[in-house]
């Protein structure tokens, strides 16, 4: 049954799975030594030239397992000796290159870099060449090859470049933890460092909740994981583990579009907050539009500030896709709200720690949000969800010019335009294409995951966002 | 006096949506608007009760329906503020 996309997401999970289960049974620290021969038995290598590389990279998997550099305030880091240090060569002729008459590479270069052999073969003139791609959208043949690092390829806000070890270096300035890089890079040499340490420890000292209660909260994106058991067995599965009770972060979805579409028609123009990432790259890449950021908390934070309203002593973690979600809960606004992060792959490690076979336990039930709010996992939801708040609101006069940005590239191009040109009035931003159902902490990644979000908002129980909400609203606390 | 009413999956899908707006009415008829808070619960526990869990102060969790709720009402909340 495959449970990942690729081989590198399984080496990871396995390195989480064994670190959690000598945590929960208290000989993590005895027994640390002994994971790296767990993982890699040997004698024969797999993946690299040794067994003994292959366990000292599993070595550093460990580290990044076990809560990471404290010392790099980045939750996405670099594991050098993991870094194949692919060529860097960027555009390449490649031996497809026919010798044609047309000479359309040279046409289309702008600076005039393309020349030719004697057999009328091209060649780039690299002291000239810009890495524009022009030619190699050109060439009839496709004898163009782009060879850039598959890191720098994934990393969209050009936070990756090479160190003078020639291994992948993170610019912390640019990053926004998306997480492309670590789901991207072939060799698994970038990896969001993990907080399960914390969240079993968290759940251990509640003492099978007593002492305190440990919530976990969902993002709807679930919906398009754990594909082969159902949903009610995946909570079940979570309250094995230890949680008291399992709650949608989509419900405080449906608060946040409700108090989003009313900021927007008091400011006029407003950016989204529920993607950290999106929120990240504004604060880092565009400064000057901080201000249009919008005020709410994004949604996972929302709900965690409530539940902590209703039991102060709580302790909240926050389950889902994402991994700029890790540096989101380590900010001092969210800290209060949010007590940690994991992600969907960690939450299989930690399933599989325990030698939980969520297949065949009894379903319970997870039903807090409407369709809207389930639907902020995936691109254009949150807009929707936004038009409908303004509706059921009677605010549905002000016109609602959504900008659906799917991928940080499209949000690149709609920040850009901002104050220049008309673009809309509200911009919605999803670092990573298909929004949240497309992040770097999902197990898998389908083309029928956006229909999954959809069914599952559609068996909600509520049907607007003001029947989920009104719960909330009508409680004083 | 304070009213914790689950709002847990579990007690939402018994319609504790409904109880609320139930209990709102009923405090306001009463005029027990400064004496009763209404608050809310994520789960109480006790999932596999029939009706929705509602704890009245410190007491134990109860298990309110539509149909019991004025029973209930009048003798966990009327008679005892």
């Amino acid at each position: 049954m495959k449970k990942f996309d690729t081989q590198v997401q399984y080496l990871k999970y396995k390195v989480l799975r064994e670190v959690a289960r000598k945590a929960w049974n208290d000989t993590l620290y005895d027994k640390l030594l002994d994971i790296p021969k767990i993982i890699i038995p040997g004698p024969e290598p797999t993946t690299r030239c040794c067994i003994y590389k292959e366990r000292a990279i599993v070595e550093e998997r460990m580290k990044l397992a076990m809560g990471g550099n404290p010392n790099n305030p980045n939750v996405i880091e670099v594991i050098n000796i993991a870094c194949d240090e692919c060529p860097v060569a960027g555009y390449e002729i490649t031996d497809v290159c026919r010798g044609c008459l047309a000479h359309r590479c040279q046409d289309a270069c702008k600076k005039d870099a393309i020349y030719f052999d004697h057999n009328q073969k091209a060649h780039i003139d690299k002291t000239k060449c810009v890495e524009c791609g022009k030619c190699s959208e050109a060439c009839p043949y496709g004898a163009i090859a782009n060879f850039k690092r598959p890191c720098e390829k994934a990393c969209k806000v050009k936070a990756i470049s090479m160190s003078e070890t020639k291994a992948a270096q993170i610019d912390n300035s640019k990053c926004i933890a998306c997480g492309a890089c670590v789901y991207q890079c072939p060799f698994g040499a970038i990896m969001d460092k993990s907080y399960i340490l914390n969240v079993i420890d968290l759940i251990k000292k509640s003492q099978n909740n007593e002492k305190y209660k440990v919530y976990a909260v969902v993002a709807p994106s679930i919906s398009s994981q754990f594909i082969h058991a159902k949903l009610g067995q995946v909570i079940s599965g979570i309250k094995e583990l230890g949680f008291f009770t399992v709650v949608e972060a989509a419900l405080g979805a449906d608060m946040v579009a409700y108090k989003e579409s009313k900021e927007l028609t008091e400011k006029g123009f407003l950016t989204s907050s529920c993607c950290p990432a999106f929120v990240m790259y504004i604060k880092k890449s565009f400064p000057k539009l901080v201000g249009h950021i919008s005020h709410n908390l994004s949604p996972a934070a929302e709900i965690a500030k409530y539940i902590k309203e209703t039991d102060p002593t709580s302790k909240v973690i926050f389950i889902g896709p994402c991994t700029a979600k890790k540096a989101e809960f380590l900010q001092e606004e969210q800290k209060k709200y949010i007590d940690s992060v994991l992600t969907f792959e960690e939450l299989q490690a930690l399933f599989d720690s325990k030698d939980l076979d969520i297949y065949s336990l009894s379903e319970d039930v997870l039903d807090n949000a409407s369709y809207y709010g389930r639907i902020f996992a995936r691109s254009g939801g949150l807009s929707d969800a936004v038009k409908q708040a303004l509706k059921e609101q009677g605010l549905a006069e002000f016109e609602l010019k959504p900008v659906v940005c799917n991928g940080i590239e499209q949000c690149k191009m709609a920040l850009l335009k901002v104050g220049k040109v008309d673009i809309g009035n509200f911009i919605e931003g999803m670092a990573c294409v298909g929004g949240c159902i497309g992040g770097a902490g999902c197990l898998t990644h389908g083309e029928k995951n956006k229909d999954e979000v959809d069914k599952y908002g559609m068996e909600a129980y509520e049907k607007t966002i003001s029947s989920a909400i009104s719960m909330i609203k009508n409680i004083n606390n | 006096m304070k009213i914790q009413i689950c709002i847990g999956s579990s007690c939402h899908l018994k319609d504790s949506r409904e109880l609320i707006e139930l209990f709102q009415k009923s405090i306001k008829e009463n005029n027990l608007e400064n004496q009763v808070a209404l608050m809310g619960s994520f789960c109480m526990g006790k999932c596999s009760n029939d009706g929705v869990s509602v704890r009245f102060d410190e007491g134990e969790v109860c298990s309110i329906t539509k149909e019991n709720f004025y029973k209930n009402f009048y003798e966990k909340v009327i008679k005892r503020v």
